[in-house]
């Protein structure tokens, strides 16, 4: 019999806000906090539009040793604030006799965000015409010159994609299991079940898990744009996210961090945080789709893989799950499939299973993307009401499920399955559950 | 009861070779891969030498049809691949990936979803030529970088596939495409510990039963100027050697000077002892027979911790090794040991003072005076340090050791730190019931594995 494992802290930085219950409510509402590009001068990129988190945003305000994170990149400032919040959230801020070597890490976060300026710059001045035989390239001494004068080191080692993990470590003074793990789009929701069989091996009591990451920033949005994944819809970034859409274009950038405090049942209960219990992780699956590096194989074997895995890890059937968290990105490869892999999987229970997609109004948070979904997911259980896919008005005959198109709705919500699809055919499913003492 | 797990294939990939054999001789013979840089010019740096993957062919590694693939591949990307084709083939596996795909007499030795792949890696950074050929389209007159003419124009200047050469989990997804490698996935991305954490990870997935064959460890080069100023930056590397590499690194030794890089890393598979006995008849001490494949080392215990120090971000180590000694320590308590059965130390062994001494702190802590008596063997002097993918080539070492009851040679620790058996020695027979291997790194993640000599 496996521990019991349960959700006791949420947090979130997001595109809607930072606290839970404001985001929730402007999920439910059908709000998007998706707008013109304000970080960096994106104005005549294909994609000229994402979903920023406010600037104003500052992780000080939640931070017990501000000195120690002086200098953190944005993933970093982004996963202190969002765990901060699911710190506070689940008690163990005042529970004063926690053993911190049985509390562990497991972050699914990206890399930093390159100091573009000074790194063009030091390219630029490196740039020597005559090199490969007159097609150019880098002076390595020209360019180490150059580089050494306009970059810093504090800034480069903050990129480092373990870095929001050891920053998290310090505040919480974090001594268990630590982990990163990077698997592009499904990286937090594969990092919060792989967190989940850590505790249900005994190699830790208390887990922080979630993700953080931003990929707006000059090379991010090259790197998509140039993959033609982003949605191009510069003159309406308010509905350029279209998740099942016949008219979706592709995905919208997002960034920010979802953050959960997840423990064995017995540990929340010996420290009496029973009340705390938010929900109950019932379900892990990963797989690989093992096909291309660019497209998902039609069949979706790999989603289809990770979703049966994680309804026999849970010991339930497709009958139980009462809304589905779509990775939903609104590309049209991704949509489509996704919706024939869950036909596959459901069988006759597909057609009367809602799925919506959170990208809709949040735009895609790449690693952290899965985190701030199943965090959805929690608040769909605790208030019974499922969020929206917004800018869903044109049917596409190969997308004919219940997406809760634009509208919330209430409803009877026990069991949540939620999907994340990574580049590279990486596919992790979580499933969690209403708490029943 | 969990399953037990061993290690049924080395593929290591180091400045020394390209797989198993030519790097244990060397290690053996005590050869250094330490030279001076050839990938670029490094005189701009203070660190001007390394040790560096031999020239290689990356379409000689990957089935035919996968050839036009490698044009995506960042060098970290191709060494993973090669690791792992490697050590499939030292595992006398077929896979997709070691015979024709479109064979259909050929059986496979597992169904794909009975195989996983956890891989550790860095940060990969872009080729400079290549984007920056295409910054230099964006110039305005005076030469600077302009944005609007990046976005307009410039990036068309790229490959459209440009980013993809570059996500790290690019390791792991080519290896799993290459190998048919359709279960639990997972990249690691926590520096020096990833290929110790994979490894780990993977052991757990197959005595979860989640898989019975995982491709594990890591992965790394930053020998590209963007990666070495990076190295620079951290404050670690050893700027005073250039003139004489093979002394360069100088573990657990009161002279100690700091770090070289090294390329490369490690794939080793790991497979459940039932399954792998069912596929294959093993080449093990008790069964010489060369046309099996072998059973090096059990993998019994696994440990993993944080470090928690306000300077963790810039690889300054706990002074006290709290950490490593609580990894060190789960380590023994899943195996059932304690340090009387450790015969052999592979440690993390940098030869950066403070890193070596907190180290040193916490394996003697965890071990106590047993430590006085156990020989320490770092092959940072002749490989580098690999970076995500130093650890992984340690546990390959160590399983190759146990496999041959035999300690490689050690170098340069001619004044080793009080009470630590590591001098320079030539490489001996020695009787190896149990090697631990330690990673810990920037950032302070830290891991713990012990392997155990393989008996039925």
């Amino acid at each position: 019999m496996k521990p019991r494992i349960v959700i006791t802290g949420i947090g979130w930085v997001t595109p809607l806000g930072c606290d839970i219950e404001t985001v929730w409510k402007r999920l439910l509402n059908g709000d998007c906090g998706i707008g013109k590009t304000k970080q960096f001068d994106a104005s005549t990129y294909p994609t000229t539009f994402s979903a920023e988190v406010a600037d104003d945003y500052d992780y000080r305000k939640y931070v017990t040793k501000p000195d120690v994170h002086d200098g953190v990149g944005s993933n970093t400032a982004f996963a202190l604030g969002a765990a901060a919040q699911a710190w506070q959230r689940s008690g163990l801020d005042k529970f004063e006799t926690l053993d911190h070597t049985r509390l562990g890490i497991y972050l699914g976060s990206g890399e930093g965000s390159l100091d573009f300026n000074n790194y063009a710059a030091a390219n630029l001045a490196g740039w020597d015409e005559s090199a490969n035989g007159g097609r150019g390239g880098i002076d390595a001494v020209k360019w180490a010159h150059k580089a050494l004068e306009c970059m810093t080191a504090l800034c480069e080692i903050e990129q480092e994609p373990n870095m929001p993990l050891t920053h998290l470590a310090m505040e919480f003074e974090a001594r268990g299991p630590a982990y990163n793990c990077l698997t592009a789009c499904a990286a937090s929701t594969q990092a919060i079940g792989e967190a989940t069989e850590i505790l249900r091996r005994g190699d830790a009591d208390v887990m922080i898990t979630g993700g953080a990451h931003t990929m707006i920033h000059p090379l991010g949005v090259t790197g998509f744009n140039r993959l033609t994944a982003l949605s191009n819809r510069n003159d309406s970034p308010q509905t350029a996210s279209r998740p099942f859409s016949n008219d979706r274009d592709g995905f919208v950038l997002g960034e920010g961090a979802g953050m959960l405090i997840i423990e064995t049942l017995d540990h929340a209960i010996a420290r009496g945080a029973q009340q705390n219990i938010l929900a109950e992780i019932v379900g892990y699956g990963s797989s690989a789709d093992a096909y291309r590096i660019t497209d998902i194989p039609d069949d979706g074997h790999g989603a289809i893989r990770a979703m049966n895995d994680a309804l026999a890890d849970a010991g339930l059937t497709t009958a139980d799950i009462d809304y589905i968290s779509a990775h939903g990105t609104g590309t049209k490869e991704n949509d489509s499939t996704e919706t024939g892999s869950v036909k596959s999987v459901f069988g006759e229970h597909a057609k009367s299973t809602p799925m919506s997609s959170i990208k809709s109004m949040l735009g895609h948070l790449i690693a952290a993307a899965g985190a701030v979904e199943l965090i959805a997911c929690v608040l769909a259980i605790r208030d019974g009401k499922l969020p929206p896919t917004i800018n869903l008005n044109t049917p596409d005959p190969e997308c004919d499920l219940d997406y809760v198109a634009n509208q919330s709705r209430d409803a009877q919500v026990d069991v949540c399955l939620s999907n994340s699809f990574g580049f590279g055919g990486q596919n992790d499913t979580v499933i969690v559950k209403r708490f029943q003492a | 009861m969990s399953r037990r797990v061993v290690i049924t294939g080395i593929g290591p990939v180091s400045g020394l070779g390209l797989d198993i054999e030519s790097n244990w001789d060397a290690l053996c013979d005590g050869r250094s891969a330490i030279g001076p840089i050839q990938a670029f010019d490094p005189a701009g740096f203070e660190s001007q030498i390394a040790a560096e993957v031999p020239e290689f062919k990356i379409s000689q590694y990957v089935p035919k049809t996968y050839r036009k693939a490698t044009k995506v591949m960042a060098r970290d990307i191709q060494l993973a691949v090669v690791a792992a084709d490697a050590a499939a083939r030292d595992a006398g596996l077929t896979t997709n990936g070691t015979v024709a795909p479109d064979d259909p007499d050929a059986t496979r030795s597992y169904g794909p979803g009975r195989m996983g792949a956890h891989i550790g890696a860095g940060l990969i950074a872009a080729e400079l030529d290549e984007l920056t050929g295409a910054f230099v389209k964006a110039r305005d007159e005076q030469g600077n970088f302009d944005m609007h003419q990046w976005g307009s124009d410039g990036i068309t200047h790229l490959t459209p596939l440009w980013l993809l050469k570059y996500l790290p989990n690019m390791l792991a997804c080519h290896v799993t495409i290459i190998h048919d490698a359709q279960g639990p996935s997972n990249t690691i991305t926590c520096a020096e510990s990833s290929g110790a954490l994979s490894v780990g990870e993977s052991l757990r997935v197959i005595q979860r039963n989640a898989a019975d064959l995982c491709f594990c460890g890591g992965a790394e080069s930053k020998l590209n100027p963007m990666g070495w100023l990076r190295q620079q930056f951290t404050g670690r590397l050893n700027a005073q050697s250039n003139d004489a590499p093979a002394d360069a690194v100088r573990p657990f030794d009161q002279n100690a000077n700091g770090m070289i890089v090294g390329e490369g890393g490690a794939i080793v598979t790991l497979e459940a002892l039932d399954t792998a006995i069912q596929r294959a008849p093993h080449h093990t001490p008790q069964n010489a027979s060369h046309a099996a494949p072998h059973i090096y080392a059990e993998v019994t215990g696994f440990g993993a911790s944080q470090s928690v120090h306000p300077e963790s971000r810039n690889a300054l180590p706990e002074p006290n090794g709290t950490g490593i000694t609580l990894a060190i320590r789960k380590a023994m308590q899943e195996a059932q040991i304690t340090p009387d059965d450790i015969d052999l130390i592979v440690p993390f062994g940098i030869g950066v003072r403070d890193s070596d001494t907190a180290e040193a702190t916490g394996m003697v802590n965890a071990l106590g005076t047993r430590l006085h008596e156990i020989p320490i063997a770092s092959i940072k002097p002749m490989v580098g340090n690999c970076l995500a993918g130093a650890a992984a080539l340690d546990i390959a070492i160590a399983a190759k050791a146990i496999y041959e009851q035999r300690i490689p040679a050690t170098l340069n620790c001619d004044t080793p730190l009080s009470g630590l058996n590591c001098q320079t020695a030539p490489s001996r027979e020695l009787s190896i019931r149990h090697a631990l291997v330690i990673a810990t790194g920037s950032g302070g993640q830290n891991a713990a594995l012990i392997l155990r000599r393989y008996q039925p």
